[in-house]
């Protein structure tokens, strides 16, 4: 039994100690915000946050987080969007979306350390994190709104719609 | 006029320029007229693409699937444009397998989706304006011309007096459709021509986004499938003893594809298929490597292939030219990796088959599943999701037919996920070519001559058996191995997608032989963004360089001599070098320039390169792009970058090596990736247009390999002559 806090709420989980972090995430607890993309930490696609700093979570053992704080991407929205999401909503940075949960947990964790990253500095935080659609620019663009968006601490944010059509959901 | 004769009605749809040529002219007719996608009472429905419902829910079937392309946003804003309503405000759903839809077949690819669908969308939009017009007219009893519609409603004119589209849906579906509507003047445009904000970046930014991994149906077990690296190679023997003691292991079986692992998840799934033994047989293509197939596609080019094209005195030219000046161009095999790998999920029951997929051809996989079940195509019902990626390789959905054979053997849903290894190795690769170019320069400058062998395989030989599956069930068997059969061997010298971009290139010379010899290793083909067009523009754009260079000429000027008289062509050009501000690079930095035509639309493309230790890096590319009507210059803007990073990526890394029949890449290790620190500045500019929309999707890649190639010899002298391009 591994017990650890996920998105502020206490989880026991009984499964494998080896079992990675991703796959309890989507098959045994059901969130399925956190991708798979390549399975040995290659491309970022599976970021989360543990205590505070980026790992990728194909790569960590569910033992390993025992007694830790995750964060998934659900976990970074709550009532309203995070400001590295308003960004890339701003910015109209997703194209497929796949790899952007990884993209914008990486990018949290920049910008909490570091409130104004510079390019390189955000080439550093950012390069382990694939993109096929090429939204790079894009991303580095709005993580510098999102770092002004946290400065001027705005409360204009969208409020997030967990009914947008967009979800199909099987029944 | 009833509801249901209302809903048999089609409006026109244009032709459509399939993925690649894919359209092979085997016709779905036979198919009966179904029911419209949700049909609601009191809805107006004017056909499969919008549903009026009196709660005022307006919902827009997508019947192009979307995989980063933005078709999300685009086509609903053409129809919301001539219906007069938010595009924003509507519902988009991902439609299902509908005949409306069938052009001749319900799939995504060829950058066709806008272009294809621009009429039909803004028909539709008006046709239900007039209709909603017309009903609210009757209602109040007033002359049409009084009946304004606007954001989603229909105005009295000189009063307060209005109703939502809901409101009036149920009289308005009561109307016949009119034959003939006028639509609006460009100028009024609230929403095609503007950059509004893709719908799905809200649900893409915060995890809700369902991708086709990410489906959960009740029960669902999750399997993995061991499939031979060796194409074509069968099982030789195999051991499940250990890996059925596995943890939460509960079948494993054999499929067409391989053997299936059966787990209650992934990683139960993918640890028991660790401790499965097999011996693989290493099957027909053991003898062919990389090294095997450069050697003998060398031999290949001795011969004379297939005229595509020949002007003038052709391959004689030759003799005429003074100087002639010769090179060989090689393009790699290249997998698509898209972010999210290959997955299906499928619940087969005796009463249904039901197919959750990631894909570019719902038909498509209608028709595998059927096929591989044997039951009629109206048995199977597929639901799209958004993809993780497509570019061309969703297109051929094998992956569809995992889930249905296990489902079906457990009489439980199931799931199956292939691993990156899984999707690198059993792509559908785009092509390696192999390519001899042979010019003629007099003294003055002019090229006299232009000769091309091309020599490589055809995707649509190799597809063509695969799917025979997608004839009509009304047709014997026999005929259709027939028609295959004829048709795969026409299509070795015949198809398009071999020579595309080379054989119509748009340079002024008086003799041009254009030839292809048809050679295929075997290893299986597909459609890889900008499918031919990915290597031929590489291969002219480059080998034109070279020619600048030996006419003594700087490289724009010299195209822009080679295009004289095509304006379309050399607007894009001279803008681009406008931009890019040619001829005047920082120290350290040198420029090239690439053009290429390709699903309608002109690119042209400044790389600017530095080179350090023989390690290139482009700094910044300026694009130019001219396709039609840019109904979202955002997303045009998006796709021409995607584009640049997708060539990129290629042209700097991608490289699939063959042994014993197998791909030797596995996963983001060997198949490397571009990167945010290697990602240039990207600069796009539309030529504004009123007119039609061209193709957006992939028209930014082809220029992009030979901008960098032509840069990168400006700055060492070297000519790279082969991808991905690596200095000696």
């Amino acid at each position: 039994m591994t017990h650890f806090l996920l998105n502020g709420e206490p989880v026991d989980i009984d499964v494998e100690e080896d079992t990675p972090l991703l796959w309890v995430l989507r098959d045994n607890i059901g969130l399925t915000g956190t991708k798979f993309g390549c399975g040995i930490g290659l491309c970022g696609a599976c970021s989360v946050h543990l205590d505070g700093e980026t790992v990728r979570s194909c790569q960590t053992p569910v033992g390993d987080v025992s007694g830790k704080q995750v964060t998934t991407i659900e976990g970074l929205t709550r009532e309203d969007l995070h400001p590295v999401q308003q960004a890339w909503v701003e910015g109209n940075v997703p194209q497929c979306g796949y790899c952007q949960s990884g993209q914008i947990m990486s990018a949290a964790a920049l910008l909490a350390e570091n409130p104004d990253p510079s390019d390189a500095d955000i080439d550093l935080a950012m390069s382990g994190n694939i993109c096929r659609c090429g939204t790079y620019g894009r991303i580095r663009s709005a993580i510098h709104r999102a770092a002004e968006l946290m400065s001027e601490q705005t409360d204009v944010v969208q409020h997030f719609d967990p009914d947008d059509p967009l979800v199909r959901r099987v029944s | 006029m009833s509801g249901v004769e209302i809903t048999r009605r089609k409006f026109l749809v244009g032709s459509t320029t399939a993925v690649g040529g894919l359209a092979l002219g085997i016709s779905f007719t036979g198919q009966k007229v179904e029911a419209l996608p949700n049909v609601t009472d009191g809805a107006l429905q004017p056909n499969a693409w919008l549903q009026i419902r009196p709660d005022n829910k307006i919902v827009f079937q997508l019947d192009k699937t979307e995989m980063g392309q933005g078709v999300i946003a685009s086509m609903p804003a053409i129809l919301a444009e001539e219906l007069e309503v938010d595009p924003r405000d509507m519902v988009v759903e991902l439609a299902p397998v509908h005949g409306d839809f069938q052009d001749p077949m319900q799939m995504t690819g060829g950058s066709s989706s806008t272009r294809t669908r621009w009429d039909v969308l803004r028909e539709t939009g008006a046709k239900a304006r007039t209709m909603l017009i017309a009903a609210a007219a009757a209602k109040w009893e007033v002359p049409l011309d009084q009946c304004v519609a606007r954001e989603g409603r229909i105005h009295l004119t000189g009063s307060d007096r209005s109703a939502t589209y809901g409101e009036l849906a149920n009289d308005a579906a009561k109307l016949p459709i009119p034959k003939e509507v006028s639509f609006k003047n460009p100028a009024d445009y609230r929403y095609v021509g503007k950059p509004l904000r893709r719908v799905d970046s809200i649900a893409k930014s915060t995890g809700t986004a369902e991708f086709g991994l990410d489906v959960r149906v009740p029960d669902a077990l999750t399997a993995v499938v061991l499939r031979n690296p060796h194409f074509g190679g069968p099982i030789d023997s195999f051991d499940t003893t250990e890996a059925e003691e596995m943890p939460g292991v509960t079948n494993i079986l054999q499929i067409s594809a391989g053997i299936a692992v059966v787990a209650d998840t992934y990683w139960h799934a993918r640890k028991a298929a660790d401790k499965v033994t097999v011996a693989w047989n290493k099957g027909p293509l053991e003898h062919v490597s990389s090294d095997w197939i450069r050697s003998t596609w060398e031999e290949q080019a001795k011969q004379e292939g297939k005229s595509v094209r020949s002007d003038g005195e052709g391959m004689q030219g030759l003799d005429l030219a003074a100087d002639v000046t010769t090179a060989v161009y090689e393009v790699p095999y290249l997998a698509h990796a898209t972010m999210e790998p290959m997955n299906t999920t499928a619940r087969v029951t005796p009463d249904s088959i039901e197919v959750w997929s990631p894909n570019q051809g719902p038909q498509i996989v209608q028709s595998l599943v059927a096929d591989a079940l044997d039951v009629p195509l109206d048995q199977v019902t597929v639901y799209s999701t958004l993809m993780g990626g497509g570019f061309g390789r969703r297109g051929i959905p094998d992956y569809a037919v995992d889930p249905v054979e296990i489902s079906k053997a457990l009489g439980q849903p199931v799931k199956v996920v292939w691993s990156r290894e899984d999707d690198m190795r059993h792509d559908y690769y785009r092509p390696a070519t192999y390519n001899l170019l042979k010019a003629g320069v007099d003294d003055r400058g002019k090229v006299q001559t232009w000769t091309h062998r091309i020599v490589a395989p055809s995707i649509m030989a190799t597809l063509i058996p695969t799917m025979s599956v997608m004839a009509p069930q009304w047709m014997p068997d026999w005929l259709t191995t027939l028609l295959v059969r004829g048709a795969g061997s026409l299509m070795k010298t015949r198809d398009a997608s071999s020579h595309e971009g080379a054989g119509d290139h748009p340079y002024q010379i008086d003799n041009i032989e254009v030839e292809h010899v048809y050679f295929d290793p075997g290893i299986p083909l597909g459609f890889w963004r900008s499918v031919g067009h990915s290597q031929n523009a590489f291969v002219i754009e480059s080998f034109i360089d070279e020619l600048a260079y030996k006419a003594k000429e700087d490289p724009y000027e010299f195209r822009r001599r080679l295009l004289a008289g095509n304006d379309r062509l050399l607007t894009v050009l001279n803008l681009a070098a406008e931009k890019a501000a040619w001829g005047t690079v920082k120290d350290g930095i040198s420029e090239g320039i690439a053009i290429h035509e390709s699903f309608g639309s002109v690119v042209a493309e400044v790389a600017e390169v530095s080179v350090d230790n023989n390690k290139i890096k482009v700094e910044r590319v300026v694009c130019v792009v001219d396709c039609g009507l840019a109904v979202n210059p955002d997303i045009v803007k998006a796709q021409m970058e995607s584009g640049i990073v997708f060539g990129l990526t290629a042209a700097l890394k991608g490289e699939i090596n063959i042994n014993e029949g197998s791909v030797v890449e596995s996963n983001f290790h060997d198949y490397k990736m571009l990167r945010m620190n290697e990602s240039p500045k990207i600069e796009v500019y539309i030529i504004p247009h009123d007119d039609k929309p061209t193709g957006v999707g992939e028209p930014g890649t082809p220029p992009i390999a030979p901008a960098v190639a032509n840069a990168v010899y400006a700055a060492t002298g070297q000519r790279i002559r082969r991808l991905p391009l690596r200095l000696s």
